[in-house]
């Protein structure tokens, strides 16, 4: 079967509406020495060769099961139960796809109903989408949200500076070409207080994160309210694993939040695929992006699942649709589906709570180090800033000596911050890595 | 299907009713037929916002497609209609009446001239129904 539509006479035909002979002329600006270029390569190799160099290649890489990790900053190393890919590795789950044929879908569509279900309890929202690229994505989607909510009249949008960096990044990146103000984040030291002081008329949303991209924890109900108080809205950007143990922002009054999805069941994986957390209250979902699968009976009164919504952004609002992402991680919203139904209410905050106790011990003996301080004040999570002696470039190569993967060195991002180092501890540090990382620390500061 | 007598129309399948200067718009008996089941309606202009003739006030969103709904005649609105939010199938089962989307004080009564009256509206529906 061939998949090329077109046949000889087609392509005849086509070639004379441009005015040209032959398909070679087509390529006649490429000069000839690019057209066959002797690729110089070595001669053919076995499959049992080349696996083994390949083999050989894999193994030069660092990975988190051989060395003790606490580098975070927006993707953790957390246990992932086996269960959860025993299910992603079905094949009736192997489609990204839309699945549009509610007869054919019925599992899909389940699954994606169950993944909703959890995360607007885990949030605390109404209403949850069936997910977006990445936290990040998500984020730039509550923008455009609120920008329409307000249909353009509203042109602020504020930005706290503790919000992850590249989300931020993300979001002025997607803003482009609208004329928008996007403030707030101009320096790290910001406060809710300071953040509510710039929200007036003009704001469309403020979007603050919850642990912060430092790992603390604030009680955002005041900025909340400030926030509504000038008609705003608030979106609050999650760790979910998070909310196993904290309060949702549901209790903040968000109208929005979003956030990474990964630290339910989703591996590191070079950066992704992961997932983006999208929910919000019911008044919004007409607005709200994504695809939506909702629950309802069928002819004969059997339960079934349905997109509900949200292909009508392509299919019925076309040119006036608020947003037309669509696309999404299913099959990594499946993973978090699986990870969350595993761990149950319980086990997740049995999880929250470890990174939490872990993290604490963590931080408190490197404050008791001679050249090193604990630079949060107050609550935080699982991630923590120690203000280190020497640049965190210098530390982090040292450490490796160790089999210690070093923390994100904040002075990247915020100018600040040089000699600032974000630790992330999760339940798979053992208590021996943490004592393994407080006396490296201690070591490198003396060499 | 109804075309009421003392209704304005517009060719964008909006009606208007006029009370004094007080003018009442909402979506044909032909426009909801054509729509099938409408889902959503949104008012998209506020009250107190004034809008020319001609100008999206607000939108109309059936299973099948989404319409934007035309200001008849320049006005300031004064009421929505806010039991469309949950009961949008009133634009269905009662477009002149329960299904009305704003009200609005007339600025301009020289307007009014260019709606069509019912005739002419039918004529439009019918021109373009067959």
């Amino acid at each position: 079967m061939t998949y090329i539509p077109h046949t000889p006479a087609n392509r005849q035909k086509m070639l004379e509406a441009i005015g040209v002979e032959r398909m070679e002329d087509l390529y006649e600006g490429i000069p000839e020495r690019f057209k066959f270029p002797d690729l110089d390569l070595p001669s053919r190799v076995s499959e049992i060769e080349i696996a083994q160099e390949l083999q050989a290649y894999s193994e030069a890489n660092l990975d988190t099961k051989h060395i003790a990790c606490f580098l975070g900053a927006g993707a953790y190393n957390h246990f992932i139960p086996s269960v959860v890919d025993h299910v992603l590795r079905r094949n009736e789950f192997y489609t990204a796809y839309t699945p549009y044929q509610p007869e054919v879908s019925q599992g899909t569509l389940q699954a994606i109903y169950e993944y909703q279900s959890m995360i607007a309890n885990l949030t605390g929202m109404d209403v949850s989408n069936a997910s977006h690229y990445d936290g990040a994505t998500a984020l730039a989607e509550a923008v455009i949200l609120a920008l329409n909510q307000y249909r353009l009249k509203r042109k602020k949008v504020i930005l706290s500076p503790k919000i992850h960096p590249q989300f931020r990044e993300v979001v002025r990146t997607y803003m482009q070409g609208v004329d928008l103000e996007i403030v707030g984040d101009e320096t790290c030291d910001v406060d809710a207080q300071t953040l509510a002081d710039l929200a007036d008329e003009e704001t469309a949303l403020v979007a603050v994160q919850y642990p912060d991209f430092f790992g603390s924890i604030e009680d955002f109900s005041a900025l909340g309210e400030a926030v509504h108080a000038v008609g705003a809205m608030f979106c609050v950007v999650v760790n979910p694993l998070a909310l196993g143990l904290l309060k949702p922002p549901s209790e903040f009054d968000a109208d929005i939040v979003v956030g990474e999805g990964q630290t339910l069941g989703v591996p590191l994986a070079y950066g992704g695929p992961y997932l983006g957390i999208f929910a919000t209250r019911d008044k919004y979902v007409r607005k709200m992006a994504g695809r939506l699968v909702g629950e309802t009976v069928d002819s004969r009164g059997q339960r079934g699942y349905v997109l509900t919504l949200t292909p009508r952004e392509q299919h019925i609002r076309r040119d006036r649709a608020t947003s037309n992402i669509c696309t999404n991680q299913g099959l990594i919203a499946l993973a978090s589906a699986v990870y969350l139904s595993q761990m149950g209410k319980s086990g997740l905050r049995k999880v929250a709570e470890l990174c939490y106790h872990k993290a604490h011990y963590a931080a408190e003996e490197i404050d008791k180090l001679e050249d090193y301080s604990l630079w949060n004040q107050g609550l935080f999570f699982n991630e923590f800033v120690v203000a280190c002696p020497q640049p965190i470039v210098e530390i982090n190569e040292l450490l490796l000596d160790y089999d210690i993967l070093g923390g994100y060195d904040l002075g990247q991002c915020y100018q600040e911050l040089q000699n600032h180092m974000l630790i992330a501890v999760t339940e798979l540090n053992s208590k021996d890595d943490i004592d393994l990382l407080v006396s490296a620390l201690s070591e490198v500061s003396h060499e | 299907m109804e075309f009421p007598e003392e209704l304005k129309y517009t060719e964008n399948d909006e009606w208007l009713r006029v009370e004094g200067d007080v003018g009442t718009a909402g979506i044909s008996d032909f426009a909801q037929d054509q729509l099938s089941d409408v889902v959503y309606v949104e008012v998209t202009a506020a009250i107190g916002d004034t809008v020319a003739k001609g100008e999206v006030f607000g939108l109309v969103e059936s299973v099948k497609a989404a319409a934007d709904v035309y200001m008849p005649a320049t006005g300031v609105i004064t009421e929505i209609n806010e039991a469309l939010v949950d009961t949008p199938e009133l634009v269905n089962s009662d477009p002149y009446g329960g299904a009305w989307m704003v009200k609005f004080e007339l600025t301009d009564a020289s307007e009014l001239d260019s709606l069509l009256n019912v005739e002419a509206y039918k004529q439009s529906v019918e021109e373009r129904s067959s």
